[in-house]
Formats: structure tokens, C-alpha cells, sequence
């Protein structure tokens, strides 16, 4: 601890430390370890991540990559994505992953849940348009099963099919045989994943010590 | 006997249910008081004249002087042990059918109460009629045959992500936790006894280590206890897998400080050196019965592998090596409960996927079974032996323990809580903590260690026993009763009743993707990243060796989708045969509203998906051959001897293929809800044979699917093919090859059901409409065991995959 406290006058990282919630000793791991992915340069991009060796046999890769160059996760509405994300849009999406302090109102903790859940809404999302179509969860289910080989294409059409119509039967309820789902909306997806309490599985644990020094 | 049972149950008929189960339970409790007695008498005279009392034909031969040939002789001596357990078994099993048919009474007062209550009677009975109470809670008994399949039951149907997730607070209450318990209580206790001096008691006597014995005996958090008591109660799984994972963690503690202090207190004295011993020991213990768990585990996995010729004897390859994983930890004094639950948590995942679905469901009706008449008797024999003494009560000594269980347990949650809490993501709040602390029961396992000291290193033997048993009871009582209304006071989470969805599935794996992956971004091997590594690991390595064919390389998200087919298909035909839509499902929404609207926009959804193009017919029945052999390898093969070929195999798979490339066609344009079933004309031939199959097999209900239905296992039917529209369909998407699947599950039932019922499929179908229904609507009322059925509708432990 000592060690890092003598990092003088990070006025950046008092700001950060305000505006996305991680202590002072975690952003500067967190600062550490940007800086060790960047190569010491000021920004990240994409090629950066695709050196991370334990990621690549992440079958999701692509779109974990993909959302931290998306605007829609610094919190500031905007929209698109971007090429190269700086140390503070890098910690503005790590802090989704930020677990609920024990003393939160009700209202604070459903607002916890509906950030996650709309980061987990972003991923799939892929096309920015506010819905999850099925092509676009299609797609979820077939990187999810990417790492199995044989089944593939087939089977992932047919659980995304199911899960679809799942969705619809929870969200619509009665649909007319001509009309059409659209796709899931944010409103669907917060009712579908009611159960799954993701504010205390969404989580990972952020060191205080430094330990990049262990990991590629 | 029989006379006695026949002169009184017909006056209970006349009444009313709770009035026949009260009179139904007095009759049980007076049967067997006084037959027992007669068994527990050892000396053939007794034993000879006490039944010749009961019985009106007297054994005439023995009293004439010449020896006739004895027409009836009686010889109770032969049959004496097995008759008295096969006595008490059944009076276990009555006594829960009675409990069950006094509805008010077993919402008010847990199980566990009542049995004891009952054992208290039968103890109280057998007392009076002066004979010697048959010492049932002998330690050999009670750790040798009642406890396993407990404890066996836990650990195979242990819910193995939750447990991982929280091993490290686990692990703290039961090592840590129990440890302070064991010797706050020893210690102080010590202390009470020796602060009279001015009226010197025989407690003065009592020495240290004893003390710290018995402390380490009583503080043990009892599964037995915990399971009866919270599967009552349905809190939140986080809950529940601490108190109960922690029940079954602290044996090794127990294990070891008991011998330990056991060691000591012939010896005398004790060293630095004991100490460091000691704690060796503890590992030893755990990590060795642990061990020898997991290799029993693996062993049995293997076995599974090769069973599918000998698809009858593949639940007893599970039972007999978890056994032997018990008795050989406890050869060598390993923990023979980590053991047990290492065994059946390690070889689940792999021997489920091996073995047909029947032998599942044997193995969790039989291990359900067993567990259920083993607790059931374990508390009957807490009362006997309650009133069996000998008891030596102590003012002083029985209040102190209480209390200072209470206290202990107390600070003993609150103070690992505080520690724990650092290191948890989710944080313990204090009604976890309360629920956590009140939880902490004590039941069989404490007095059986008890029973086990020998009076000549402890003197005080009876005492303790007396105080254990006083504790016993004061939990289970009154802990046990007020638990359930204060849960409902504190507003306490509940268990959720939900049904895994696949929505929910997928999130799940998504989600661990996920975290791991920002783990490895962020530099740091946290949790995720091994729990990657050991389920890389798994499939690369193990699966391939320890599940057979094809089945190995199945991803979790696959084998999960087939699960739900089937509950969804079992669910289906339950209901009734899909007259109506079952619950899950209860909108209109169907595929077509769910495929994309494909261009020119003038067409509608549902024409264009009529086009199959001739390509895809090829695709298709690849598809569908393929399925065909994976699911009969799965599930075929339900009949005894393999000898008979199955004769319609060959011709089959055609069948199955021209059937179905001709329903696909009819079924695109009806409307189809995605596995569940419009309301079909209740007398067509097929609705018959659906109910017909699924009636046939009442407790093991096999996997019939309505829609499947068309392509019935009896291949004369063929030509028989309803006119009507509404004729159970089947799903849509050409493109899934999951329907064929489920349709093949029901084929390989029906296939099973053709072999055994000669000659179902000829009756005609007409007559049987009435059967089937009654049939149907019968399964709807399922007995519970302890509230929980295990039967395909409620088995959400099962859903889980090992280290998703």
C-alpha cells in the first residue's frame, strides 16, 4: 500500500475515483495495468486487447473487445463506437463491474441492476438499434457454442429460436398469428432476466494490490 | 397381531380425515409398543410365551406329552432381527403417511418433532411393559446404516455452484466456526464447574479435557437436523447451502477433535507437539476422506461408461462405491462424510450423462427413499432411546450447556460474519446472519459420539449424554418450530420457485464468459479464471474418458436444452395430454410470430416458410438419422435381457423419416406454439396412446411427448393418420433438430412399454380412454416426501451443470 500512496498529486484519478466508485488504490492498479495492455501509450485499441493471450480462448472475445469501444457504455448517451477508448472511458467500463455496496437503498440497487443489465443489452445489441432482433441473439448463442465445433449453426438457430420465443411469451403474452415480434427491448430484457439477481453476479473483485506483475 | 389390527381400524372409517389419521396414529403407536416387547425379549421363554399369548392357535403340540407332529409351530428365534427391523422400518414409514394425513399439524410442528414425540411414546411403551429397549441408536447402527444414505442423498444432489461459490464461507463456519464452539464451550464449562468451592459437587471432578470433549461433541452443527428442518422451510439457496454446507464440513472437525481430546484424556497431559499433530490429523482427515471420495467418484464414473448393455444394474454401481467410499474413509478414520459427498458430487455430472433416463430416476427414488426412512428412524430412536436413560441430570451442567450453545453459536456467526464479509462480493447481512446462527441444530450424530465414550475414561458419561440429548431436544423443538414463523417474521428471502429458463441458461454461461474475460483484462487471476481453466480442463481431458460416445463432447448449453425438452414433453403429457396448454407456456405466441418477416414485404410470414426447397430435404434427414442414433444411444436398452434383437430397428429410422417429411409439410401451416400443443381432438387414436403410455409407467414417468405421438411405436397404426387440423404438431423450425430428438425419446418409451406390455398397441383404442385419464389425473396428486417430490416436475437441483 505504501508503495502506491507515493504516486504524488493524481488529481485525474481523485476525479475518477468520485465519478466511477473504485478507490484510489484500485485505479492506480487499474492505471498500472492500462498502461502495461497500452504499451505505455495514452490510448487503447482493438489490437491491444487481441494480444491478451488468456483471452483468446474466450469464445465471447469479440464482444467483450467490442464493448469497451462502445459509446453507449461511458454513461454519457452517446452512441457508435470508437477506435481508441482513454484510461478514463477504460474505467468507466470496468465500474459495471463494480459490486453493490452493502448499504444501498432499494432504489440505488435497482439502478445497479439496471446499469448491468444494460451493459449485458449493449453486447448483444450489435447494431444500436434498442432492440435484440433474432438474427442478433442468433448470433449470441452461436459464439457461445463456437467453442464446441460439431453442433454449431443448426442447434444455436434452434435454442436462440426457443429462447426468442420465450422472451415474447413472457414480454407480449398474446400475439396474433400475423403479427411479429419485433425484437427484445430493454423493458423485455429487464422483465425477462427479473430472477436472476445480476447485481450480485455481475461482479468481479478489484484488488487493491498490484499483481500485473503475475499476468501477461 | 393381526387380530388386534383387524378389531380396530374399521371404527375409524366413519369419520372425518383428521379424526382417522389421530386414530390411525393412536393404533400405530399401540401396535407397535406392544409387538415390539414381545421381539425385544432375547430368551426364548419369554419370547415363547408371550406370543403364544397373542395367538389363538395355540401351538397345541408342545403341551402333549406325546410328540405329535406339530401342524403349526412357531419360531420367533429365526426370524427375530430381521422381523424387528423390518417392524421398524415399517413403523417409520406409517408413522410419516399418518403425519401427512393430519394436514394442520405438519404445517405447524416439522417432522422431526413428531418422530421424536413418537419415539418418546414407543420408548415410553416398551418401559412399561418392562422389557429391555432394544438398543437401537448403537453407534455401529447408526454410523454404519443410518447415516449413509443421508448423507449420500446430500452430496449427489448437492447444488455444486452455489457451493463453490461460497466454499470459503463455508469453510470458515465449519472449521473455524466449530472449533471456537468446541472449546468456548469446553472451556467455560470447565470454569463453571470449578467455581463452587464452597459446596463441592461432583462436578469438581470433572477435568478439562473431558470438558473440551464433550464441547467438541455438542458443537457440531448436525446435517441430519439441518435437512429436516430447512427443507421445510424453503429460504434462499445462498442460505440454505451455508448452513448446510457447513453441516456437512464440520465432520472433520468433529472427527478429529474427537479423538484427539479422546487420545488425551487416557494420556493425561498434552504437548506443543499433540497440538501440531493435531492439526496435521485435521487435514489429513479432510483432505484424505475428500480423496478417497473423489477416486471412488471417478471409479464409478468410469464404470458408467460401459453400462449401456446392462442398463438394470447401473443405480447399484452408484449406491455400492459410494458405500465403499464410506467405509473405507472411516478405515481409516477419514472423514466418511466428505467422502460421501466428494463421491457423489464428483461422479454425478459424468454418470448422468452415461446412464438411460429410467436408471436416473431410479437413483433418485431410491436414494430419496432411503434417506427419508433413515432420518425418519434416526429420530424415532432419539425418543426410544431418551426414555431408555440412563440419565443422570444435573441442574447446573444441562442449563450451562444450553445456554452456553446458544451463546456461542451466536457469537461465533457474528464474529466470523465480520471477518468473512471483508472477502465476500456479496456481503452476509445481519438476517442472514440471525437465520445462520438460529439455524445451527444438533441432533443424531452428537449423542451417537456420546454413546460411543467409555464409561471408565469418562465417568461423567451419563451426564453428558443427558445434556446432549437436552440439547438435542431444545433445538430441535424449539429452534426447529420457531424457525419457519420467524423467517416469515424477518421477511427473509425465499427460495425462488422459478424454473430455469433457457433465457437464463444462456445468460448464465454468457456471464461467466464474460467475467472471465474482464478478469484476464484486468490482469488478475481471479475466481473466474480458474473456474474457466477447471471446465477446459474437464472437457478436454476428463470427459473424454469418463462419458461414453458421442455424449462427451456435448456442450453444457445443448445438454441443458435437452433436459428442458423432455421436463417440458413429460410436463406435457401429465397435463392431460395437452388438452390444456401447461402453465409455463400460457400466451398464443407461436414460431411465426418470432421469424423475421423475409422480403418482398407482400408476403406473409407463414408462406414463406412452406417452401422447402429439395436441397433441404437431404439436409434434413441427415440431420434427423444422426439425432436418431445419438438419442437411442442414450436412452435405449430398457429391458433385462438384451438377448432379443430389437425387430423393428432397421425399418424404423424410414419409418420415423417418410412420417416425418410428410408431417413437416401439414404442420407449416398450423399454427404450432413451440413445444406445447394446441388442444387436440381428445379421442383420436394418438391422445390414447399418449395417456396410455404415460399411464402405463405411474412412477417413472418416461419422456412421452404429445407430439411425437404420430410416429407411435407400433408401426400398424402407420396408415392411421387423423383428418383433422387440430392434430398435435410438432414445432415449426426446420432448421432444429431438436423435435426429432424428443420424438425419438418418446419412441424409445414406447419402444420399452411395446416389449413389456405385449399387446398394448392391439387393444383398440377406444377403451381405454377412461384409464388413461384416471391415470393422468391420479399422477397430479403426488405424495411429498418431507414436501419435496422428486419426480421430473421438481427437480431443480438437478438442472445444474457441474462447474458451468
Amino acid at each position: 500500500m505504501g508503495a502506491l500512496q507515493s504516486l504524488p498529486g493524481q488529481p485525474e484519478h481523485i476525479d475518477l475515483a468520485e465519478k466511477t466508485g473504485f478507490s484510489l488504490e484500485q485505479i492506480g492498479v487499474l492505471h498500472k495495468r492500462f498502461r502495461q495492455l497500452s504499451h505505455n501509450e495514452e490510448t487503447l485499441r482493438r489490437d491491444h486487447f487481441n494480444e491478451i493471450p488468456d483471452l483468446a480462448c474466450n469464445p465471447i472475445r469479440a464482444q467483450i473487445i467490442e464493448a469497451f469501444f462502445d459509446k453507449r457504455n461511458y454513461r454519457q448517451n452517446g452512441e457508435g463506437t470508437v477506435e481508441e477508448i482513454s484510461f478514463e472511458d477504460f474505467l468507466v467500463v470496468m465500474s459495471h463491474f463494480r459490486p453493490p455496496s452493502v448499504h444501498m437503498t432499494e432504489e440505488q440497487r435497482e439502478s445497479v441492476r439496471r446499469e448491468k443489465l444494460r451493459f449485458l443489452f449493449n453486447m448483444h445489441d450489435t447494431d444500436n438499434d434498442g432492440t435484440i432482433t433474432l438474427e442478433e441473439y442468433r448470433h449470441v448463442v452461436e459464439e457461445l457454442l463456437s467453442r464446441s465445433g460439431a453442433l454449431g449453426k443448426e442447434t444455436a438457430k434452434g435454442i436462440a429460436d426457443a429462447a426468442m420465443l420465450e422472451v415474447a411469451s413472457i414480454s407480449v403474452g398474446h400475439m396474433e398469428p400475423d403479427e411479429f415480434y419485433e425484437g427484445i427491448t430493454f423493458e423485455h430484457f429487464l422483465k425477462l432476466l427479473n430472477g436472476f439477481e445480476i447485481e450480485s453476479r455481475m461482479n468481479i473483485r478489484f484488488l487493491n494490490m498490484d499483481t500485473t506483475t503475475l499476468c501477461k | 397381531m393381526p387380530s388386534r389390527t383387524g378389531s380396530h381400524s374399521p371404527t375409524g372409517f366413519g369419520r372425518g380425515l383428521p379424526e382417522r389419521g389421530l386414530l390411525l396414529l393412536a393404533v400405530l403407536v399401540l401396535l407397535e409398543g406392544s409387538v415390539l416387547p414381545l421381539g425385544a425379549a432375547s430368551s426364548p421363554d419369554i419370547s415363547h410365551q408371550a406370543n403364544s399369548d397373542s395367538h389363538k392357535k395355540a401351538d397345541g403340540g408342545h403341551n402333549i406329552t406325546k410328540k405329535a407332529f406339530p401342524v403349526l409351530s412357531l419360531d420367533y428365534q429365526h426370524i427375530h432381527i430381521p422381523f424387528e427391523i423390518s417392524l421398524w422400518v415399517l413403523l417409520a414409514s406409517l408413522m410419516k403417511l399418518g403425519f401427512h394425513m393430519i394436514p394442520r399439524l405438519s404445517s405447524i410442528v416439522p417432522e422431526s418433532c413428531l418422530l421424536i414425540v413418537v419415539g418418546l411414546l414407543v420408548g415410553g411403551l416398551i418401559k412399561l411393559a418392562g422389557e429391555k429397549v432394544p438398543p437401537v441408536l448403537n453407534t455401529q447402527l447408526f454410523f454404519l446404516i443410518l447415516l449413509p444414505p443421508i448423507i449420500l442423498d446430500a452430496g449427489y444432489f448437492l447444488p455444486i455452484r452455489p457451493f463453490m461459490e461460497n466454499l470459503g464461507t463455508i469453510l470458515m463456519f465449519a472449521v473455524v466456526g466449530t472449533l471456537w464452539n468446541a472449546f468456548f464451550i469446553g472451556g467455560l464449562l470447565y470454569a463453571v464447574t470449578q467455581i463452587q468451592p464452597a459446596n463441592p459437587s461432583d462436578l469438581h471432578s470433572l477435568e478439562l479435557l473431558p470438558c473440551l470433549l464433550f464441547g467438541a461433541i455438542i458443537s457440531a452443527v448436525d446435517p441430519v437436523a439441518v435437512l429436516a428442518v430447512f427443507e421445510e422451510i424453503h429460504i434462499n439457496e445462498l442460505l440454505h447451502i451455508l448452513v448446510f454446507g457447513e453441516s456437512l464440513l464440520n465432520d472433520a472437525v468433529t472427527v478429529v477433535l474427537y479423538h484427539l481430546f479422546e487420545e488425551f484424556s487416557s494420556e493425561g497431559t498434552v504437548t506443543v507437539m499433540d497440538g501440531f499433530l493435531g492439526l496435521i490429523s485435521f487435514l489429513v482427515v479432510a483432505l484424505g476422506g475428500v480423496l478417497v471420495g473423489a477416486i471412488y467418484g471417478i471409479l464409478a464414473a468410469f464404470t458408467s461408461r460401459f453400462t449401456s448393455h446392462m442398463r438394470v444394474i447401473e443405480p447399484l454401481f452408484v449406491f455400492v462405491y459410494s458405500y465403499m467410499a464410506y467405509l473405507s474413509s472411516e478405515l481409516f478414520h477419514l472423514s466418511g462424510i466428505m467422502a460421501l459427498i466428494a463421491c457423489g458430487a464428483v461422479m454425478r455430472p459424468y454418470v448422468e450423462a452415461n446412464i438411460s433416463h429410467k436408471s436416473h430416476t431410479t437413483i433418485k427414488y431410491f436414494l430419496k427413499m432411503w434417506s427419508s426412512v433413515s432420518e425418519t428412524l434416526i429420530f424415532i430412536f432419539l425418543g426410544v432411546v431418551t426414555v431408555d436413560g440412563p440419565h443422570s441430570w444435573n441442574w447446573t451442567f444441562v442449563v450451562v450447556t444450553v445456554i452456553l450453545c446458544l451463546v456461542a453459536r451466536v457469537i461465533g456467526v457474528i464474529g466470523l460474519t465480520f471477518v468473512i464479509n471483508k472477502f465476500r462480493i456479496v456481503k452476509l447481512t445481519t438476517k442472514d446472519q440471525f437465520i445462520i446462527a438460529y439455524g445451527g441444530l444438533r441432533g443424531a450424530i452428537a449423542f451417537s459420539l456420546g454413546f460411543l465414550l467409555e464409561k471408565n475414561h469418562f465417568p461423567k458419561r451419563e451426564m453428558f449424554l443427558t445434556a446432549i440429548i437436552t440439547v438435542i431436544f431444545f433445538t430441535v423443538f424449539v429452534q426447529g418450530m420457531t424457525i419457519k414463523p420467524l423467517v416469515e417474521l424477518l421477511a427473509v428471502k425465499k427460495k425462488q420457485e422459478a424454473k430455469r429458463s433457457i433465457n437464463e441458461e444462456i445468460h448464465t454461461q454468457f456471464l461467466d464468459h464474460l467475467l472471465t474475460g474482464i478478469e484476464d483484462i484486468c490482469g488478475h487471476y481471479g475466481h473466474h479464471h480458474w473456474k474457466d481453466k477447471l471446465n477446459r480442463f474437464n472437457k478436454k481431458y476428463v470427459k473424454k474418458c469418463l462419458i461414453a460416445g458421442e455424449r462427451s463432447k456435448e456442450p453444457q448449453l445443448i445438454a441443458f436444452y435437452h433436459k428442458m425438452e423432455m421436463k417440458q414433453a413429460i410436463e406435457l403429457v401429465e397435463s392431460g395430454g395437452g388438452a390444456k396448454l401447461p402453465s409455463s407456456m400460457p400466451s398464443t405466441v407461436s414460431m411465426q410470430n418470432i421469424q423475421p418477416k423475409k422480403p418482398p414485404p407482400a408476403k406473409s410470414a407463414d408462406r414463406t416458410l412452406l417452401q422447402i426447397p429439395k436441397g433441404r430435404e437431404e439436409e434434413i434427414r441427415k440431420i434427423l438419422r444422426s439425432n436418431l442414433q445419438r438419442t437411442r444411444q442414450r436412452l435405449h436398452s430398457y429391458n433385462r435381457h438384451t438377448l432379443v434383437a430389437d425387430p423393428y430397428e432397421d425399418g424404423f429410422s424410414d419409418i420415423i423419416k417418410k412420417r416425418r417429411l410428410m408431417e413437416l409439410e401439414k404442420k407449416i401451416k398450423e399454427m404450432s406454439n413451440y413445444l406445447t400443443v394446441p388442444a387436440a381432438a381428445s379421442d383420436s387414436p394418438t391422445m390414447h396412446r399418449a395417456r396410455l403410455s404415460s399411464g402405463r409407467d405411474t412412477d417413472f414417468k418416461p419422456a412421452q411427448q404429445q407430439k411425437g405421438n404420430k410416429s407411435c411405436p407400433d408401426p400398424q397404426s402407420y396408415g392411421v393418420k387423423p383428418a383433422t387440423d387440430n392434430v398435435p404438431t410438432i414445432q415449426v423450425d426446420l432448421a432444429s433438430p431438436q423435435s426429432p430428438d424428443s420424438v425419438n425419446v418418446m419412441d424409445e418409451f414406447g419402444r420399452g412399454d411395446q416389449e413389456e406390455d405385449q399387446g398394448l398397441m392391439m387393444k383398440p383404442p377406444s377403451g381405454h380412454k377412461k384409464p388413461g385419464e384416471a391415470e393422468g389425473a391420479r399422477e397430479q396428486q403426488k405424495l411429498t416426501r418431507c414436501l419435496s417430490d422428486p419426480g421430473p416436475g421438481g427437480d431443480e437441483d438437478e438442472d445444474e451443470p457441474f462447474l458451468p
